[in-house]
């Protein structure tokens, strides 16, 4: 491992929000503002080649699979190139000179400023359609009616169907109608930019790292593949016993149902899971456990929104692994993983952003299908 | 310790690395927090089996079992009773967490909507959509559970509000509003015999005071519950004794009732 791979910058969450207004707030992928002048030219990085293996890679690692090593024989010409011409003399002093700066760059909350909102505005929505009856968004996060039209949770709706075994076509138009919202701004973004659990477990991860600097607390990760086993697991129950079993225990249909009618006994589990995820497992649910997130998983497997990666940008010094929920689906930013100089994350990421905000150089873009870049 | 240690280290073969080491924890740990996850969710059967979940669930609710698993728990129906009937249950009814039922004490569906919207309501089916009258509702039956209680069977009348001055309960008095309900406490009777049970049933012919067997020529009554009775508990809420005479044993047929007697 090189030096580069070692160094590790606080991730990107404990700053809070409002804090600073200053230079290091900007924007660091637009144009290459507050850096030192690029000696050269990269090679053209060219535009993301979609393969079904790599599709099916994405899903294998959402599984729970150990990204693949590809061999360096495997990468392209011009990931060949862009390596190539990263390794020169005068890139590697630039890089350094570069990395210099990043360890010293604060990470922006570019992307989170429109989350959080995000979040807090839609479970608003639920809240002040009932209290106030304005019949906007009636009902929770598992099924409602957006200004009539249906709306069902994918992962709810499965359960029921499971359990039931039958399926009316009012749900029917509710999933179909929820699964294409999804799947066009990303699938998992359902998780980062919608979930009230999400939240929560944004606000327990900012104290569990607080408190990990302070060596008071450590990481203990998980198998990823439990989640997939949770997933049969909980499919298999319900159609087994004909009960939603899952709907029981699920932190996001608690939550959702306490913040629109009020909360009761079942916030006490909620408040354990928190508390497991500040002092002993890092994003234990959202990470490890939760089958909607698998769900909303698939669904993003061919969504257009993708977090995307340029070779000829990235540093490799792990700050976007850092700070990410799911850091598997950006093994290819380790040195000498990515096989092709542009890469895009799997259909496990969450679309939220804070990989883009722990980039200083901006290697990490949002890429829409169609439209290009975004940012 | 030392001998543990030994004995350990005599039963694995090799030596496991720190890093094998660490992914077994990581694993054990996985397993453990899997079966956590899975017992917990499990544990929601124990009030199903034990008979502790006891609901009087809203108007078109399919056969319990049923009910449970087609329900998403989306409180929808919540949302649209004009009288706040319908509320979520909690984590202690197990699997039916988040599944709405009505306590009929505190506030009656009372049809006050007409239409029973949280049929109309419900996205699943759970609450079935076969149901478009009030009248095709089969919640439970009314049953005098404390007959000796009873005002008419004690040939008393009934003066003031129902339920005390302090009760929230709504109810739609169509003489007063044909549209909107009202407190039960800002209604008053003066009776001179208690027929509140009946006069209050939103349901045609569901309830009648009758005769009292014993003394079929007195000033006594009794209320009788028919075939129509679709078990609102209209007349739970509104009994006007401390504890009600007359409650709704949910899910009871008339068939089952019947053969009971």
């Amino acid at each position: 491992m090189s030096s580069v791979d070692d160094y590790i910058m606080p991730p990107a969450a404990p700053e809070p929000e409002r804090s600073k207004k200053g230079e290091d707030r900007k924007p660091a992928a637009a144009g290459n503002g507050g850096l030192p002048p690029m000696p050269s030219e990269p090679p053209p990085v060219g535009t993301h080649r979609f393969s079904w293996s790599e599709m099916g890679e994405g899903v294998r690692v959402m599984l729970g699979g150990e990204p693949r090593r590809r061999d360096k024989s495997d990468w392209t010409e011009r990931m060949r190139e862009v390596q190539a011409w990263k390794t020169t003399p005068e890139q590697r002093q630039y890089r350094r000179e570069l990395l210099h700066k990043h360890e010293t760059t604060k990470a922006t909350f570019r992307w989170r400023k429109w989350r959080w909102p995000s979040i807090i505005l839609i479970n608003l929505l639920f809240v002040v359609s009932f209290h106030l009856d304005v019949q906007l968004v009636e009902g929770a996060l598992t099924a409602s009616r957006f200004v009539g039209f249906h709306m069902a949770d994918l992962n709810s709706s499965l359960q029921v169907a499971l359990a039931y075994k039958e399926i009316l076509i009012n749900l029917l138009i509710g999933m179909v109608t929820v699964a294409f919202l999804w799947w066009l701004v990303g699938g998992r973004s359902f998780c980062a930019w919608a979930c009230p659990y999400h939240l929560l477990s944004e606000w327990a991860e900012m104290l569990h790292l607080k408190l990990a600097e302070k060596g008071l607390v450590s990481d203990h990760p998980l198998d990823r593949r439990l989640r997939t086993v949770l997933y049969v697991v909980f499919a298999a129950l319900a159609l087994g016993t004909g009960y939603t079993v899952f709907e029981t225990i699920s932190p996001v249909g608690i939550v959702s149902r306490a913040l629109v009618y009020g909360g009761g006994m079942a916030l006490v589990w909620v408040a354990v899971l928190l508390l497991v995820e500040v002092f002993y497992i890092r994003r234990f649910w959202c990470r490890y456990a939760c089958p909607i997130g698998l769900t909303y998983g698939f669904v993003g497997v061919t969504s257009p929104v993708k977090i995307e990666w340029n070779a000829s940008l990235c540093l490799h010094e792990g700050n976007c692994r850092n700070a990410c929920l799911v850091p598997h689906v950006l093994e290819f930013t380790i040195k000498n993983r990515a096989y092709d100089s542009v890469m895009q994350a799997g259909p496990d990421c969450t679309r939220c952003g804070m990989c883009l905000e722990a980039c200083m150089p901006g290697a990490l873009t949002f890429k829409v299908k169609g439209i290009g870049d975004m940012l | 310790m030392t001998e543990k240690l030994s004995l350990a280290a005599m039963l694995r073969p090799k030596e496991l690395s720190p890093r094998q080491q660490k992914e077994r924890r990581s694993f054990l740990l996985s397993v453990l927090a899997g079966t956590g996850v899975i017992g917990l969710a499990l544990l929601g059967y124990v009030p199903l089996v034990k008979g502790w979940v006891k609901r009087l669930r809203p108007p078109g609710a399919l056969d319990e079992r049923e009910f449970l698993a087609s329900c998403i728990k989306c409180g929808q129906c919540v949302q649209v009773c004009p009288v706040s009937a319908i509320e979520l249950a909690d984590a202690e009814d197990g699997f039916g967490n988040g599944v709405p039922y009505i306590d009929a004490r505190r506030q009656a569906c009372d049809f006050s909507c007409d239409a029973v919207q949280c049929v109309l309501a419900c996205p699943t089916g759970a609450l079935s959509h076969q149901l478009d009258k009030k009248e095709q509702a089969r919640m439970g039956l009314a049953r005098l559970t404390r007959p000796d209680a009873c005002l008419a069977r004690q040939g008393k009348g009934f003066k003031g509000v129902a339920r005390g001055p302090a009760f929230p309960g709504l109810h739609r008095y169509v003489k007063v509003d044909r549209w909107t309900p009202i407190p039960v406490a800002s209604h008053p009777y003066d009776l001179t015999l208690c027929d509140l049970c009946v006069r209050e049933c939103p349901i045609k012919d569901a309830i009648s005071l009758e005769p009292l067997e014993s003394d079929p020529l007195g000033a006594s009554r009794t209320p009788v519950v028919h075939e129509a009775c679709v078990g609102c508990g209209m007349c739970e809420m509104i009994c006007p004794v401390a504890e009600p005479c007359i409650e709704v044993e949910e899910r009871l047929t008339w068939a089952a009732a019947q053969g009971r007697a």
